[in-house]
């Protein structure tokens, strides 16, 4: 077999060595009962022209995003990743590295990891951030739970406009660990209300801006409504490009700021691997889950990066760990900053006024249609339409005039009625007129 | 008149009128080895004699002090913040953690005096 | 010369390396040397993107002022700056690593080219499931491979990670004493002394108590003590199977029949699972739960840090609690129970989402590629061989270095300081020596219950050259610290890129972030 180097002379002269007389002796301690003699019932090995040809077909039934006019965001995103990205990541010495708990032989992740840490509150205008979590949703959680140790207060106030995948996993966490929750209800135009409940009991108050919705908000009177009852304020995001556009959460006033990553350098994959960011203000650094890399120096004097304040993770602390995560997301971390570096400033900027740009123009052609109604005011690369057809009846109609035009609102709201006329349609530089137009036409035909 | 007393988890106590220093000893530094945070209760707090009070943390390792009496944490080492090396320097002078102010001085008949003390970590190593 | 404090914190600057030669540059050959990005900030830019027509945004005044700060360079200098941190790190494709229960194995690159396969990376999580079916078979066959390999008839597959597998295991666990009553009577969970971090950790989060197991003489779980410690409050147990001391549970079977007879469940650690794949199945230990790390057994790459992928296998009695989303069928299609209603119609009562989206896709291909490459025959094969070797490092070093446990060793060889005693070379310095000869260092001081622990897994991938030279090497090593040369190894290592870092500074003044520097003062 092709990745096993150990041929039959060599196992017999490591058995002679060992002073076995066969593999069997090895695997003695086995219960008798538990020995499988045969091969469990599955296929035998194949090489890699059959498992590309068996793999590949099943690629072939899927519907790349690349291949459509393509609207779908809801929490990930399609965006142009340069092809400099993908070559770098697949650099031996980055994709098959382990983590850099040797410093001295790791200074290629540990720089990643600090320039990463530092783009990362940059873009969020925080004092610190980490060096990731799995993805967004599961950093909103931990965000709450940090939230919960440092007021030591048990009740989280939800936006309902938050991602309602990110409330899921909050309220996952909090019933399990004995914490409360006020999840709120959806409100799609950015008019809710988050304020009036916010109470003495709140330990924190997380929204979602731009919301799962596209609305855009100043959250600068929620976190001061949040600061008087002694409550963080958490802002979460799922379009990392809408901070090239929008004003960043730590100019706004938040405490914890986390995100998911994956519009920079790393593509759909149907769902993960992600990346997620989370960062905080400097006074709170200590009770940050995840890895964090720090600056220092060598014997020689010169400068160099280590993993930090380790005893707060749980291969030190164990079961006073801030959180039990381990394994991060290391190499989307890295096409996340190699994607960010090849933009810099002026990129960022300009790929964030793009995006807009974009989904100002779509939703201004389909506003023009009959029926349509936007309804969302602000919005960044997201925006939510009603129509008069049920979502799904519409989502599905349009898929099979090949236009895959977004997210049916209810199939994250199941049970809620009044919001099954909704879709919240995604609009990136993938986009171009001919998109559009192929919209906008096949939209009208659908709904006539 | 100001008494120093020992635990077996390596504190120091010391006594000046109802108000007593606590520390960890020098042994326990050297164990440790070098100090890089030390998370201290709260002013006013009450610790029951066993109950955790503070957290030491070297580089590869977090410990837990134990308070060696009952009271009120009454005043905490703020220079322990900046330079947390002050444990390793001198625990048993300006490395202290807390000051408590004690609620039942028998407590202290339990704890060793130096000379036990040092007669218990010989015979540790 | 430099000097180490015992915690090898660096207490002074040392002479430049063996070379002794100065540069302008500061770079030694090949070994360059690299800024921060910021600190290459050029002004340029990476990418071609056209500036929009002026337009009124839409942003309700929320418009970003001011700067975000970052630095902008050309695609030719990111490749650049790239490339030259790459040169710093160890990697696989470079050399063994030891890594005792992180099974370092090779990363076929068939792998990453069936992930990139457009069908595979370019499809969005909510796009109609119709668009997607090639996926979520994709998703079918891994679930199917897990449960057949490990026995069990059931797999969560959404936990991204093994930490977060446990955390899935857990719930389930949890899940399933509410259902039955006893959420709240059953509060402590028993964890061996030898456990991963991260087995305590999960248990606390979830607001159980820890028990602690200790371990008898021959490196196992004591199971007397276990039983001694049952009651009707035990909700489970955490045990790694084989165990962080590289030896199979015995008493296993003893041990979960005793853990069922009062109402617990088994939660299995599946971090070694390599040692056994193939030949033995967890379903038929009284595994109640186990998650299993991609990244570990089934070669997906570890990418400095992530991402990995945790799926857990489930029993009969834990399967209905597993978290959304399930894959289910619905009129000869494929598609996603995510909400609880949707899985309720099937009979389940998930204990709820633990994550956005549906898991970590992008492993799943990369698994399947490996699975579908060794087939049932391979994985069995590489099972052997992992032990094969483990057991062919410790027969040949039990007597230079020191071991605690007699042979046989599953996929993991443990050794102990004792070799070591008197000779002035600590753990630490003996790992960071290794650095020197061209290897990454093995697992240290892990498991606990040892003491100086070095843990050795050099996992079924390498050659018995390889084996031959790496055990050479360590014995060499261990000679020499008899002998002792200390230098060799407390200045240790001298060669690698960087010397020891000071550990210490960095988590007493905390930097984690560039700052620019401050503006220079005017000129006079």
């Amino acid at each position: 077999m092709r990745y096993l180097p150990l041929t039959e002379p060599d196992r017999q002269a490591m058995l002679a060595r060992i002073g076995a007389g066969s593999i069997d002796d090895l695997f003695i301690d086995v219960p008798e009962e538990a020995r499988r003699e045969g091969l469990v019932d599955l296929p035998t090995r194949q090489g890699e022209l059959e498992v590309e040809r068996l793999l590949g077909a099943m690629a072939a039934k899927n519907t790349p995003a690349g291949s459509v006019p393509f609207f779908v965001g809801g929490g990930a995103y399609k965006h142009h990743v340069p092809a400099t990205v993908d070559h770098l990541i697949q650099r031996s010495e980055f994709l098959t590295a382990y983590t850099p708990y040797q410093p001295e032989i790791s200074q290629g992740t540990l720089q990643y990891l600090f320039e990463f840490q530092t783009q990362v509150a940059m873009l969020t205008g925080m004092d610190v951030a980490n060096a990731s979590m799995y993805d967004g949703s599961t950093a909103c959680g931990e965000a709450v739970l940090m939230a919960h140790r440092i007021t030591r207060k048990k009740k989280a106030v939800l936006s309902g406009s938050l991602h309602p995948h990110y409330r899921a996993v909050v309220e996952n966490l909090s019933d399990f660990a004995g914490y409360e929750i006020d999840p709120g209800a959806p409100v799609i135009d950015g008019t809710e209300d988050i304020i009036a409940r916010i109470d003495d009991e709140t330990s924190c108050v997380v929204v979602q801006n731009p919301d799962f919705f596209g609305n855009v908000r100043d959250l600068r009177a929620i976190a001061d409504a949040a600061h008087a009852k002694k409550a963080l304020l958490i802002v979460a995001f799922t379009e990392v490009v809408s901070l090239g556009l929008v004003t960043p959460p730590g100019e706004m006033g938040a405490d914890i700021v986390v995100g998911e990553g994956q519009s920079i350098g790393n593509a759909l994959n149907f769902g993960g691997p992600y990346v997620g960011l989370f960062a905080a203000k400097q006074k709170y650094v200590r009770q940050m889950p995840g890895r964090l890399c720090g600056e220092t120096v060598d014997a020689e004097g010169k400068r160099g990066f280590v993993l930090t304040l380790s005893t707060r993770e749980q291969h030190i602390r164990r079961e006073k760990a801030t959180s039990n995560i381990c394994t991060n997301s290391g190499l989307c971390c890295l096409a996340f900053t190699i994607h960010l570096s090849l933009l810099g400033e002026e990129g960022f900027g300009r790929l964030a006024r793009i995006n807009h740009a974009n989904a100002v123009k779509l939703a201004d052609q389909l506003d023009a249609l009959d029926g349509v109604e936007i309804v969302t005011p602000t919005f960044f690369n997201e925006f939510t339409i009603r129509t008069p057809k049920n979502a799904r009846d519409l989502i599905d109609e349009m898929a099979d005039k090949g236009v895959l035009a977004g997210v049916r609102v209810s199939r994250l709201w199941p049970g809620e009625d009044n919001l099954d006329d909704l879709v919240a349609v995604a609009s990136t530089e993938i986009n171009t007129d001919a998109d559009r137009a192929a919209f906008a036409s096949a939209l009208k035909e659908v709904l006539s | 008149m100001s008494t120093v007393k020992f635990t077996e988890d390596h504190e120091w106590v010391l006594v000046e009128g109802d108000v007593a220093t606590i520390g960890i000893t020098n042994y326990a530094q050297e164990q440790l080895g070098d100090v890089v945070f030390v998370e201290l209760p709260e002013v006013g707090r009450e610790v029951a004699k066993g109950d955790e009070a503070a957290v030491v943390e070297s580089v590869k390792a977090a410990s837990e002090v134990y308070a060696p009496i009952t009271g009120e944490i009454v005043e905490i080492n703020g220079a322990l913040d900046e330079t947390p090396a002050k444990v390793n320097e001198d625990a048993q002078g300006a490395g202290w953690f807390v000051k408590m102010k004690l609620s039942d001085t028998s407590e202290l008949e339990e704890l060793m005096d130096e000379a036990a003390y040092n007669t218990f970590t010989a015979g540790l190593d | 010369m430099s000097g180490m404090n015992n915690q090898g914190r660096p207490t002074g600057v040392g002479e430049l390396g063996e070379a002794g030669r100065k540069t302008f540059t500061g770079n030694r050959g090949l070994a360059q040397e690299e800024l921060l990005i910021f600190e290459r900030d050029s002004g340029a830019c990476g990418v071609d993107l056209d500036e929009p027509d002026v337009f009124d945004d839409r942003l309700g005044g929320n418009r970003r002022k001011g700067s975000v700060g970052l630095p902008g360079l050309s695609e030719p200098d990111v490749m650049r700056h790239y490339v030259r941190l790459s040169q710093k790190n160890y990697a696989i494709d470079a050399g063994l690593y030891p890594l005792g229960s992180c099974t370092m194995k090779h990363n076929p690159r068939l792998n990453e080219k069936i992930a990139r396969l457009p069908g595979f990376a370019d499809v969005h999580p909510l796009q109609p499931t119709k668009t997607a079916q090639g996926a979520l078979e994709l998703i079918e066959l891994v679930a199917h491979w897990l449960k057949v390999l490990t026995g069990m008839p059931a797999v969560a597959m959404s936990p991204k990670a093994g930490a977060h597998g446990e955390l899935c295991g857990m719930m389930a666990i949890h899940a399933a004493l509410e259902a039955r009553g006893e959420g709240d009577t059953r509060t402590r969970v028993l964890v061996p002394e030898s456990a991963h971090g991260t087995n305590p950790a999960t248990a606390a989060l979830l607001g159980y108590t820890v028990d602690s197991i200790p371990a008898t003489e021959d490196g196992r779980v004591d199971v007397e003590a276990f039983k001694a410690k049952l009651g009707p409050d035990v909700a489970a147990i955490m045990l790694t199977n084989p165990n962080t001391c590289g030896l199979f549970e015995k008493d296993i079977k003893e041990i979960a029949d005793a853990l069922h007879d009062v109402g617990g469940y088994f939660y299995c650690d599946g971090a070694n699972f390599n040692a056994i794949v193939g030949r033995v199945r967890p379903g038929d230990l009284g595994v109640d739960a186990m998650h299993i790390n991609l990244h570990k057994t089934f070669s997906t790459p570890h990418g400095g840090g992530g991402p990995g992928a945790g799926p857990v296998v489930l029993s009969e009695a834990l399967g209905p609690f597993a978290p959304l989303p399930w894959v289910i069928e619905r009129n000869g299609r494929l598609k996603f129970a995510d909400v609880p209603e949707q899985v309720e119609e099937v009979g389940g009562s998930t204990f709820g989402r633990m994550t956005a989206f549906h898991g970590q896709m992008g492993m799943f291909v990369r698994a399947a590629a490996y699975m579908l490459s060794h087939g049932s025959d391979g994985l069995r094969q590489a099972a052997e061989d992992a032990v094969l070797s483990a057991n062919y490092v410790l027969a040949s070093l039990k007597d230079t270095m020191s071991a605690p446990f007699e042979g046989p060793c599953m996929h993991e060889a443990l050794f102990d300081d004792a070799f070591l005693k008197d000779t002035g070379v600590e753990t630490l310095d003996f790992a960071k020596a290794m650095i020197d000869e061209g290897y990454h260092p093995m697992t240290m001081y892990f498991p606990l219950v040892v003491h100086g622990a070095m843990l050795v897994e050099p996992t079924e991938s390498e050659s018995k050259d390889s084996l031959d030279l790496f055990i050479n090497t360590l014995a060499d090593l261990a000679k020499s610290a008899k002998e002792g040369d200390v230098e060799r190894f407390s200045g240790a290592p001298y060669l690698a890129p960087m010397r020891r870092l000071d550990e210490t500074q960095a988590a007493r003044k905390p930097v984690l972030t560039w700052s620019p520097p401050a503006p220079a003062q005017a000129a006079e």
